[in-house]
C-alpha cells in the first residue's frame, strides 16, 4: 500500500512521462509513496505527475533519482 | 470605461455589433486598411495595458488572460537578455474546429496584424506562423501583400490532434516531431531554443489587432462581464447549418444552436469545448456559453466548439467512436496515455455495442480516473473528462444498454 504523500512536503519528485517506460526502480525504492499501475507505471494516488515527497523520505527520492535508468525523474522545490 | 491609453485613435470607425473579425469586405490588404484603419503604433506599455484592461483571453482553448502571456515573455526576455520568438497557432487539430481557419482566409491580416503588435511589445528576434497546409496559401498571399511582414516565417502544422498544443508547436518549430515535451518550466520562460517564447492563437491575435485599434472598452462594449467582446464558435453535429459563428460572449446556448439552424427540441445534448469537453443537456440549453455557467457541466468554452446530438441517435455509440479516435491520436510517448486510453475506449465500446456487464461503467470511470494528471500534455485528462461526462449525462441510456432495451439509432 502507498502512504498519501504530505500534503504540506516542499519537495515534487517530478515524473516525464515521455521518458519513463516503467521500469519500476523507483517504485521499489519508493514503495510508501509510489505503486504500480496495471502497466508498470509509477502512480501516487491523487497525484500525477508531481508527487509530494515528505521530508523524511526526501534521500530516497534523491536515490530515485539518480537510479532511474530513463532519467525520468526530477526533484524541484515547491514553489 | 474608456481607454487607458491616448494611443488609441482609430482612423476608421470601429465595427458594430457582433460582426468584428468577420465584418471586413474581403481578405485583401487594401479591403482590410479600409475596414479597419491601419494599425495604431502603440507603445509597448499602451497595449499591455489596453489588453489588460480588455478582459481578452485566449482563444485556443486554455483562455488564459492574453495581457499576462505576452508580460512573462517580456519580463523573462529583459531579464535574460533573450529576445523572445512569438508564434501565432493555427494548428486547430480538433476535427471540430474550424474557426481559425476560417479566419485565416476571411481576415488574415487582422492575424498578421495582431502577430506583429505583439512582436513589437516583445522585441521579437523570431516570428512564426504555424497552421494546416489548407490555410497557407491564403496566408502566403496576405504576407505578401504588405511590405512590413516579411520577417513572419509560415510553417505547415502537422494534422494530428495533439499538434496544436503549444509544446508540440515549439517541438514543431524546432524541427522535431510535433509531440507535446515534458515541462517544468513555462514556455514563456524557456521555450524555442531556449528563448522566452509566446504561442498565441490566431484568432487571440486578431482580437488584439482590433483593441489596439479600437480599445478596451469598445472591446467590452459586446459580451459579458466575465467574458467580453465576441469569440468564434464552430457548431456541427445535427443542425441544419453547421458551420463558423462570430458571436457575443456569454450567448445563450440555445440561441446560439438556433444561430445554426437547429431545432433544439430534437436535441439531446451539446457537446462543448470539443472532444476534449464535455456534454450539456438539453436542460442545460439555457445556460450561457460562459465559464460559470458551463462549470456545473464540467465543461469550458475552449476554442468555441459545439457539437449537436439528435435525441435519435444513441450517444453511446458516439462516444465510442469518439474515445477510440482519441486513443489512436496518443503522441506514443506517456505510458499511462498510451496504455490507458485504448482500455478505456474498449470498455465504452463493449458497453456501446449491447454488452451487458454490469461492472462496464465503473471499469471506465476507474480507467478515466487512473490516466487523468499521468502525461506530459492534457490528452488523457481531457479524453478522460470526455467519457466521464458521457457516462454522467447519458445515465439513462446506460442503463438502457445495461438492461438490452437501447431502441436509439446505433448507426
Amino acid at each position: 500500500m502507498t502512504a498519501r504523500p504530505a500534503a504540506n512536503a516542499r519537495l515534487l519528485l517530478h515524473i516525464d512521462w515521455t521518458a519513463c517506460d516503467g521500469r519500476g526502480l523507483c517504485t521499489e525504492i519508493l514503495p510508501e509513496l509510489l505503486g504500480r499501475d496495471e502497466w508498470g507505471y509509477p502512480i501516487a494516488p491523487g497525484h500525477g505527475s508531481d508527487v509530494p515527497v515528505p521530508d523524511r523520505l526526501a534521500p530516497a527520492a534523491e536515490e530515485a533519482v539518480a537510479l532511474c535508468p530513463r532519467l525520468a525523474l526530477s526533484l524541484r522545490r515547491r514553489d | 470605461m474608456s481607454p487607458v491609453t491616448q494611443a488609441v485613435r482609430p482612423t476608421v470607425a470601429a465595427p458594430a455589433g457582433t460582426a468584428r473579425l468577420t465584418s471586413g469586405r474581403a481578405p485583401g490588404f487594401g479591403s482590410h486598411l479600409a475596414d479597419f484603419g491601419p494599425i495604431p503604433s502603440l507603445v509597448a506599455e499602451g497595449l499591455l495595458e489596453e489588453l489588460r484592461a480588455s478582459g481578452l483571453e485566449g482563444r485556443g482553448g486554455a483562455a488564459f488572460p492574453a495581457w499576462r502571456k505576452i508580460e512573462a515573455a517580456r519580463a523573462r526576455g529583459r531579464s535574460r537578455g533573450r529576445r523572445a520568438v512569438v508564434v501565432g497557432n493555427a494548428a486547430e487539430g480538433e476535427p471540430l474546429s474550424s474557426k481559425d481557419l476560417t479566419l485565416l482566409r476571411m481576415a488574415p491580416h487582422l492575424v498578421i496584424d495582431g502577430l506583429l503588435g505583439v512582436a513589437t511589445t516583445l522585441d521579437a528576434g523570431s516570428i512564426h506562423l504555424y497552421g494546416p497546409e489548407s490555410a497557407l496559401p491564403a496566408v502566403a498571399r496576405a504576407l505578401a501583400e504588405r511590405p512590413d511582414a516579411r520577417a513572419i516565417d509560415l510553417r505547415p502544422s502537422a494534422e494530428t490532434f495533439v499538434s496544436g498544443e503549444a509544446s508540440a508547436v515549439v517541438s514543431a518549430l524546432a524541427g522535431r516531431r510535433p509531440v507535446p515535451q515534458d515541462r517544468t518550466v513555462r514556455l514563456t520562460e524557456a521555450g524555442l531554443n531556449g528563448r522566452p517564447t509566446l504561442v498565441h492563437n490566431v484568432e487571440t491575435l486578431a482580437q488584439i489587432a482590433l483593441i489596439a485599434r479600437f480599445g478596451a472598452a469598445w472591446f467590452r462594449s459586446v459580451g459579458t462581464a466575465t467574458d467580453p467582446g465576441t469569440r468564434l464558435v464552430t457548431v456541427s453535429g445535427d443542425v441544419a447549418s453547421p458551420g463558423v459563428l462570430e458571436i457575443a460572449g456569454g450567448t445563450r446556448i440555445g440561441d446560439l444552436l438556433g444561430f445554426a439552424g437547429a431545432d433544439t427540441a430534437a436535441l439531446s445534448a451539446v457537446l462543448v469545448g470539443g472532444y476534449h469537453g464535455a456534454w450539456v443537456p438539453a436542460a442545460g440549453f439555457s445556460a450561457n456559453l460562459a465559464r460559470e455557467q458551463l462549470a456545473p457541466f464540467g465543461a469550458a468554452v475552449g476554442a468555441g466548439i459545439l457539437m449537436a446530438l439528435d435525441a435519435r441517435r444513441c450517444p453511446l455509440t458516439l462516444a465510442s467512436s469518439i474515445a477510440g479516435y482519441l486513443a489512436g491520436e496518443t503522441a506514443g510517448q506517456c505510458g499511462p496515455c498510451v496504455n490507458g486510453l485504448p482500455a478505456m475506449a474498449e470498455v465504452l465500446h463493449r458497453l456501446a455495442r449491447g454488452d451487458r456487464n454490469a461492472g462496464l461503467p465503473a471499469e471506465v470511470r476507474r480507467l478515466a480516473e487512473l490516466v487523468t494528471g499521468r502525461g506530459s500534455c492534457h490528452h488523457p485528462d481531457g479524453t478522460a473528462r470526455f467519457v466521464l461526462s458521457t457516462l454522467t449525462v447519458f445515465a439513462e441510456d446506460v442503463a438502457a444498454h445495461l438492461g438490452g432495451r437501447c431502441a436509439k439509432d446505433h448507426s
